[in-house]
């Protein structure tokens, strides 16, 4: 799960490290009045979930409380376009408000899990403000890691490391590893995926402060933070993969036109691999996972169809924990349900198998049953589309 | 023989009352395994099908020497399950519980740092030996034949798709291991290669990635220095978009190797027979086998 930035820097601010001051605003006056607050000259920042904003024209810098009106008034409501978004780019919402910073040194920050490792690291770097995925391919060297227990926290001795490493002026020395400290406690204290400060910078005043924050939350533990629920900005999101969360199944919707229902991730990925190789284009990737209940799957066949360039249709399903009964139920509700005329393939396998097949026939809708998996592929490839 | 389960498994089912947990537990029973003891906490006493269900997993191994351990334990509790398995002297622990937050996790392996015993996923399909009529897992039985074909992957059904299909063209196995597909999996390819490396009724190998991490890659590094019998791979996710799983920064550490394409090559250039699409992979492996 992402947040805001905004969101991101009112979490650390909690936690002791300190950010700009600023305040999130959604209308021109607002902007207008904030700017009044901090003092006349502000920085502008979009609120959207993609990186690249700067280069995106997201981050914009207002002189006086007129000027941060005007720029706001062009901000909202427009889409930016950056390199992490579609083509269509996000809205923009919200504005962040800052004052202005002045920047004596620009690094880098973060932390992670290193799956290798199979513990948390925490990186840092002297070339901060920069995509950190550059630096490690072209200057590895510049960037000093430290594996951290999570049973004993971020020791103060990886912190000089990294301080060292940073080259800071001895005076920020304990400041910085302090500032490690905090963030290695939001990281495992809010059961983070990523918490990246980037920039973290040395003002002109020999002050560390956290320019730019980003928190990604581990989906999987987010049953424990139910202050995090609440965060979460809908209009960032895909419509249809909100719909897909709430009703527990995975989904990513891409450009194609053959809507596929699968239960497993690697099989779900090894049908799109397949479709595309018989000459098709997925339409999305949907694995209704492994104890998928009858409901779950009606649920995931209705997010598939909701999307307007599906024409045909692929479900394959390999019986294990999910048995294929239960699919079968689920698929006959929801095709019954939404009068769907469009073809549908549907290749069904291992448990309880026989009683799903027979489900599907005994139906009266026309699904067109496959043996394996290339013949579905060419079935549902050589299909006249149809309309949802 | 096969590897990690076979006919000395006595296997306790941790979570056995649940719904899933009992399904398949009958499963596991109906092919064939030992199927010695349950644990559900506040149902010790009573039974699940004439299998004895404990309270706690160290009562259940004292009482019935219960080696291996299937749990089914939701994800907040599945963490602690595993430890307590482990605690137990539980040598084999397969954890299927999907879910599980990656700092339980993080603690978890941190823990079994050193212990003897040996953790498979979570979030896996589990393993069979068909020979010795022995399943600790998900995988529906029937499409398995004993035979000579390892079989290790990161995914669940895919694995049933590879297997129905070695199946169908007379090439039995001698054990099936699904590792699961969490970032911290306690069993990892190169730890499968080692044992079907010694394993005698291994003959060949059938290793199944997807996009992601590094693992397929180490995998090939092993293969190329120390695994003598042939293989056959499949990676999922050729045709996956770039960027939606693999988290920003955690792609540094891995360098941004997580492709098909690179995990393809990697294995292909230590002479790993590459399925082109995973409809092929049984044929792939007939194929070269008539060439061995």
């Amino acid at each position: 799960m992402k947040i805001h930035e905004y969101q991101a820097k009112a979490i650390l601010a909690q936690f002791g490290i300190p950010v700009p001051r600023g305040k999130v605003v959604d209308s021109p006056a607002q902007a207008r009045q904030v700017a009044a607050e901090l003092g006349g000259k502000v920085v502008l920042k979009a609120q959207v979930y993609a990186g690249g904003r700067g280069k995106a024209g997201g981050i914009k810098t207002a002189q006086n409380p007129n000027e941060a009106e005007q720029l706001a008034k062009q901000m909202l409501g427009s889409r930016l376009i950056t390199h992490q978004t579609s083509a269509e780019g996000v809205k923009v919402n919200k504005l962040l408000v800052e004052e202005t910073v002045n920047i004596q040194r620009e690094l880098y920050l973060s932390i992670v899990i290193d799956n290798s490792a199979r513990l948390p690291v925490m990186m840092a770097s002297e070339a901060g403000g920069m995509d950190i995925e550059e630096v490690a391919q072209t200057h590895p060297e510049k960037i000093i890691k430290t594996h951290i227990s999570p049973l004993l926290g971020l020791q103060s001795f990886q912190g000089r490391k990294l301080a060292y490493g940073l080259k800071l002026e001895q005076a920020l020395n304990k400041p910085a590893v302090s500032l490690m400290a905090s963030l290695y406690q939001v990281f495992q204290g809010k059961d983070c995926s990523l918490a990246e400060i980037n920039p973290l910078v040395v003002t002109t005043d020999g002050k560390l402060l956290a320019l730019d924050a980003k928190l990604n939350f581990d989906d999987n533990a987010l049953f424990r933070h139910s202050e995090l629920a609440a965060l979460a900005d809908p209009e960032q999101v895909e419509p249809l993969e909100i719909e897909a969360n709430k009703q527990g199944v995975s989904y990513i919707k891409l450009d194609g036109d053959v809507g596929c229902l699968v239960n497993g991730a690697g099989l779900a990925m090894a049908t799109m691999d397949i479709i595309k190789l018989v000459g098709a284009q997925p339409a999305n990737f949907l694995d209704v996972g492994g104890g998928a209940s009858e409901e779950q799957i009606a649920a995931a066949m209705g997010i598939l169809l909701d999307d307007p360039k599906v024409k045909r249709v692929l479900i394959n399903i390999f019986g294990g924990i999910l048995r294929c009964d239960v699919a079968a139920r689920g698929i006959v509700a929801a095709l019954t349900k939404r009068k769907v005329t469009l073809p549908v393939v549907v290749r069904m396998r291992g448990t309880n198998a026989d009683e799903g097949k027979a489900i599907l026939s005994q139906s009266g809708l026309t699904i067109t049953p496959a043996q394996d998996l290339l013949q579905a592929a060419r079935l549902v490839a050589a299909a006249k589309g149809g309309k949802a | 023989m096969g590897i990690l389960v076979g006919k000395n498994t006595k296997l306790l089912v941790q979570g056995i009352t649940g719904s899933e947990g009992s399904f398949h537990t009958q499963r596991c029973k109906e092919f064939g395994t030992k199927v010695v003891a349950g644990v559900t906490p506040g149902k010790g006493g009573t039974n699940f099908e004439g299998i004895p269900v404990f309270n706690a997993v160290e009562q259940a191994v004292q009482a019935t020497g219960a080696n291996t351990s299937m749990i089914f334990v939701p994800p907040a509790g599945a963490a602690e399950a595993i430890l307590e398995a482990a605690e137990a002297g539980i040598s084999l622990i397969v954890c299927i519980t999907e879910g599980i937050p990656v700092m339980d996790m993080v603690k978890v392996h941190l823990h079994l740092k050193g212990k003897s015993c040996r953790l498979i996923g979570p979030n896996c399909p589990g393993l069979i030996s068909p020979k010795d009529k022995c399943k600790v897992g998900l995988m529906p039985g029937n499409i398995h034949r004993p035979g000579n074909i390892g079989v290790v992957s990161r995914s669940g059904t895919l694995t049933y798709e590879a297997v129905a299909q070695l199946t169908e063209l007379g090439l039995g196995q001698s054990t099936c291991i699904g590792i699961g597909g969490d970032p911290l999996p306690g069993t990892t390819f190169v730890d499968v290669l080692k044992l079907f490396q010694r394993d005698k009724q291994t003959e060949a190998l059938v290793l199944i990635g997807e996009i992601g991490g590094i693992m397929e890659q180490d995998a090939a590094q092993f293969i190329k220095e120390q695994f003598t019998k042939p293989v056959v791979g499949f990676i999922a996710g050729a045709t996956a978009p770039p960027g939606r799983r693999m988290g920003h920064a955690g792609a540094i550490i891995s360098g941004s190797s997580g492709t098909a394409s690179e995990k393809i090559n990697a294995l292909a250039s230590v002479g790993v027979s590459i399925a082109p699409s995973p409809a092929e992979i049984g044929i792939t492996v007939k194929k070269m086998l008539a060439k061995h």
